[in-house]
């Protein structure tokens, strides 16, 4: 078993490295392009005269001038400025499911990086037959009839399902009416986020202190013939499971709603529950994050949304269909809701995503789920133990697979909260953690979700850390408040700072516009 | 065990009928010949009744007649008077008694009033003596009241008992009165007591009202007004989440006080009890109201004057209850309290209610009738 060992002398790599554009010089290049002969220009002639005019360009870009030499140092250093994707204790990530993706899978998805989403459907054979191999992957562990894997992300798959449910209550005559959607304060922001887009009226549902998930009585009082569907986050972010969900659903279908099961949170879950059991018409899946791929700064992601065959009508177009011979997209489907994204997808996050299962297989899949909320609770015990943690709603019971902490405690006894732990584990070499959604229900939260791949060492690496941290918060609170003081930018960003219009600048020309008038 | 209790016999009667405060003895005049009674004696009384299991374990030191004495030896406890009897009773009166009190040694103090009376005391005994506050004023944002007269005696009841240990500095504040000519609610702090701490029974301190509440104000405003029904009364509660609805109407205001609007026009301002039971009498009405910062009151703080007969007239479903998302999460999971001072009426309120808190959202909260 590996030794616990807390990385006291750790120090990040600090380049104070420029923006690249600050690097250049005039005149200098990297590479010398020739001059192409006479023999060929001749022959090609004015090569931009087949450009419109509007296309062409008056200015020549402003691009950095700068030698081979000097770009590669630059982005040498930015990289060692960083801790990296899969080679950190990523356990402070909650709600994000941050886990080991396997690297064989970035090398197999470069195997279709040669195919275009335009080409003729009977030389993508291939990467079509992995689409509607994973599809019926997704409708065995959710119980769902069909999937589409055309969302980019989690939240355009919710879009997605409220898209269709608009669809839905609009082909029944009903939407005029049904302009109600009903969600919990601790299911995903975007549950709520993306039915107003639809056009939805919200109602929002807060957990009894007790149980740590919303009583019937408050269902039933949201609950009427406005409602339209139910969007619900089950483990929510609390990490706490609503064992009740079933009878959410019952009531909620009483009254002619849809519900719509968000599984952002399903990593505890594989191979354990279904949403098909629980009754639900449609649920859907963060591909990056519970199927094993890269996200946030490290890939792309895909937002699978599933639903039973009563609403498959609806589903984006093209579906991927199999007629027993050859695969091929289905356009030809009249009530669709149209197309959410270009083409069909992110295609090398559904490859990945594929490998991923088929190298786990059904088995391996509930041993994830196992795995991640064994871990969790082991972690939870040991965080818990720290003085001045403490974990807000149905005190004693375990969660599933994250949990969302607090230092309440802490901060009054100390002055030092939430915020400054974050920034102080970035001392230790660990990525700071995740506190929570706004607005901040729970006060000082931080979010923890220890997922399958992390070792005990890791977690208890990780709760060592923060032990440390809160005794520093006794011994030394000015340390913890002046943190970080061995990362690569030890400079605190202070969100006033960010919120204001007349500083932020997300561009090299917007910096230079706003900070260097001259 | 000495327990110092005093009643400030005259806390709340501003508040039913229309006032804002009972402090100054013009004032006290005015609410009595608008009809307004003493009801503090009777709250003080609920709370004291909680202590009786120990009638003869503790020595009351007391002030005479309804300050403390009547109220003890009308449930059975023999006390200890302090000063003489007076017919008309003022602050000096509580800073007197408080100030022997403290000097008598005793282990706890509970006391009747609201934010005057917890000033009053403050100023004598500061942090030096441990104290709960039994709600009775028209204003209650000092954090030294107990949620209700029954939590106030519970706490000293645990504390008497050595079994609630923690105390914790409870914020006394009062009506910042410059703030509030220039048309704001802003609770000045005025010092810090010591309290007796248990979570569920002392009352939270009120929340702050940082500016970018105000656009969410504003489109919950947008809101109410966008469903305004005609011919219907529309009474509409104090604070500043309601003042937008005027705003947006282009009407007259009042922030501490009750005002009443039918077809988008103004029918009465600055109402009581009496004022909006005869307009609203045989007529169909819907209450707008507020939930009172921290400490989560939409009935029975602020508002006296749409008492239980009001509510009554209106019906529990013709009441829309408004506030910010942020104001709901800053109760921190407690519900919503109503207090009217009737208990049927407050009965009617056990149940989970919707809340406006923007344009097009709601949120579903559970009601707790005291």
């Amino acid at each position: 078993m590996a030794k616990l060992k807390i990385r006291e002398n750790y120090h990040q790599a600090r380049w104070d490295e420029p923006i690249i554009y600050e690097l250049s010089t005039p005149g200098e290049r990297g590479i010398l392009v020739p001059q192409p002969e006479k023999e060929i220009k001749d022959e090609s002639g004015d090569i931009l005269s087949s450009l419109p005019e509007n296309m062409r360009r008056k200015d020549k870009p402003n691009l950095p001038e700068i030698s081979q030499k000097h770009v590669l140092a630059h982005y040498l250093h930015l990289s060692q400025e960083t801790l990296g994707s899969n080679l950190n204790n990523d356990i402070s990530q909650g709600t994000c499911t941050m886990k080991y993706n396997p690297r064989i899978n970035e090398k197999l998805a470069t195997l279709i990086q040669h195919v275009h989403p335009s080409q003729d459907e009977n030389t993508m054979q291939g990467i079509l037959s992995i689409y509607y191999r994973f599809e019926n992957f997704l409708k065995e562990i959710s119980g769902m009839d069909r999937f589409t894997l055309q969302p980019g992300g989690g939240s355009h798959a919710v879009y997605t399902a409220a898209s269709i449910i608009r669809a839905y209550h609009e082909s029944k005559g009903e939407l005029e009416q049904r302009n109600e959607v009903i969600t919990t304060i601790f299911s995903h922001p975007c549950d709520a986020a993306t039915p107003a887009t639809a056009g939805f009226k919200v109602i929002t549902l807060f957990p009894n202190e007790e149980t740590g998930i919303p009583d019937i009585e408050a269902l039933e009082e949201a609950v009427s013939e406005r409602t339209a569907a139910v969007f619900i986050t089950n483990p929510e972010d609390t990490g706490i499971y609503n064992k009740d969900i079933d009878e959410f659903v019952r009531i909620v279908h009483e009254a002619g709603a849809l519900c719509f099961y968000d599984q952002a949170n399903a990593n505890g879950m594989l191979g354990i529950a279904r949403a098909r059991e629980a009754g639900f018409d449609m649920c859907h899946f963060n591909v990056h994050k519970t199927f094993g791929t890269p996200h946030g700064c490290s890939g792309p992601g895909t937002g699978a949304l599933g639903v039973r065959d009563y609403l498959a009508r609806f589903l984006p177009i093209p579906t991927v269909e199999f007629n027993g011979e050859k695969y091929y997209l289905d356009y030809d489907r009249p009530e669709s809701i149209g197309k959410v994204r270009g083409f069909f997808g992110v295609a090398p996050v559904v490859l990945k995503a594929y490998s991923w299962v088929m190298m786990l297989g059904a088995e391996g899949l509930k041993e994830v789920a196992e795995i991640s909320v064994l871990n969790n609770n082991y972690l939870q015990k040991k965080i818990e133990d720290i003085p001045g943690v403490d974990v807000w709603y149905a005190r004693g019971r375990h969660r599933l697979e994250q949990v969302r902490y607090n230092w309440i405690e802490l901060e009054k006894e100390t002055g030092v909260g939430t915020d400054d732990i974050m920034r102080r584990i970035g001392d230790y070499g660990i990525q700071h953690y995740w506190t929570s959604h706004h607005p901040w229900v729970v006060p000082e939260p931080f979010t923890l979700e220890p997922c399958e791949t992390y070792s005990k060492a890791d977690l208890d690496e990780y709760a060592a850390v923060l032990e440390r941290i809160a005794e520093e918060a006794r011994k030394d609170p000015e340390l913890v408040k002046a943190s970080p003081h061995k990362c690569a930018s030890n400079v605190i960003v202070k969100p006033e700072e960010l919120n204001d219009p007349d500083k932020w600048a997300v561009t090299w020309r917007a910096y230079l516009k706003k900070h260097r008038k001259e | 065990m000495k327990l110092g209790f005093i009643v400030n016999p005259i806390a709340g009667m501003g508040g039913k009928v229309g006032l804002k405060g009972t402090d100054g003895k013009e004032v006290l005049e005015k609410a009595r010949q608008l009809g307004a009674y003493p009801e503090a004696p009777e709250k003080a009384k609920k709370a004291l009744k909680i202590l009786i299991s120990l009638i003869d374990q503790i020595e009351i030191i007391t002030c005479p007649g309804s300050m403390g004495e009547d109220e003890a030896t009308q449930l059975g406890f023999k006390s200890i008077i302090i000063g003489d009897r007076k017919t008309n009773v003022g602050p000096e009166d509580t800073e007197e008694a408080a100030s022997k009190m403290l000097e008598m040694g005793v282990d706890l103090l509970l006391f009747a009033g609201g934010d005057g009376t917890a000033r009053n005391i403050y100023n004598v005994i500061g942090d030096k003596l441990p104290a709960i506050g039994i709600p009775a004023g028209v204003k209650i944002h000092s954090a030294v009241y107990a949620n209700h007269p029954r939590s106030a005696g519970e706490v000293a009841l645990k504390y008497l008992k050595g079994e609630l240990k923690t105390i914790r500095e409870a914020e006394v504040m009062d009506i910042d009165e410059e703030a509030y000519r220039e048309g704001q609610v802003t609770a000045k702090l005025y010092g810090y007591m010591k309290v007796p701490y248990e979570r569920q029974l002392v009352q939270s301190l009120k929340a702050g009202r940082p500016e970018q509440e105000e656009s969410a104000r504003k489109s919950i405003a947008d809101r109410i007004v966008s469903e305004m029904e005609p011919d219907i009364f529309y009474i509409i509660g104090s604070g500043t989440s309601t003042r937008p609805i005027m705003e947006k109407l282009g009407l007259p205001n009042t922030l501490l006080g009750i005002d009443i609007v039918k077809n988008k026009k103004l029918v009465a301002s600055d109402v009581g009890e009496k004022d909006i039971l005869k307009i609203i009498n045989g007529k169909k009405a819907k209450i707008i109201v507020t939930v009172i910062g921290g400490q989560g009151y939409i009935f029975g703080r602020g508002n006296q004057q749409l008492s239980g007969n009001v509510i009554k007239m209106v019906g529990k479903d013709n009441i829309r209850i408004i506030a910010t998302k942020n104001k709901i999460i800053s109760l921190g999971g407690q519900p919503i309290l109503v207090d009217t001072g009737d208990d049927e009426v407050n009965k009617m309120f056990n149940r989970y209610m919707r809340i406006l808190t923007s344009y097009n959202e709601e949120i579903i909260y559970k009601v707790k009738g005291l």
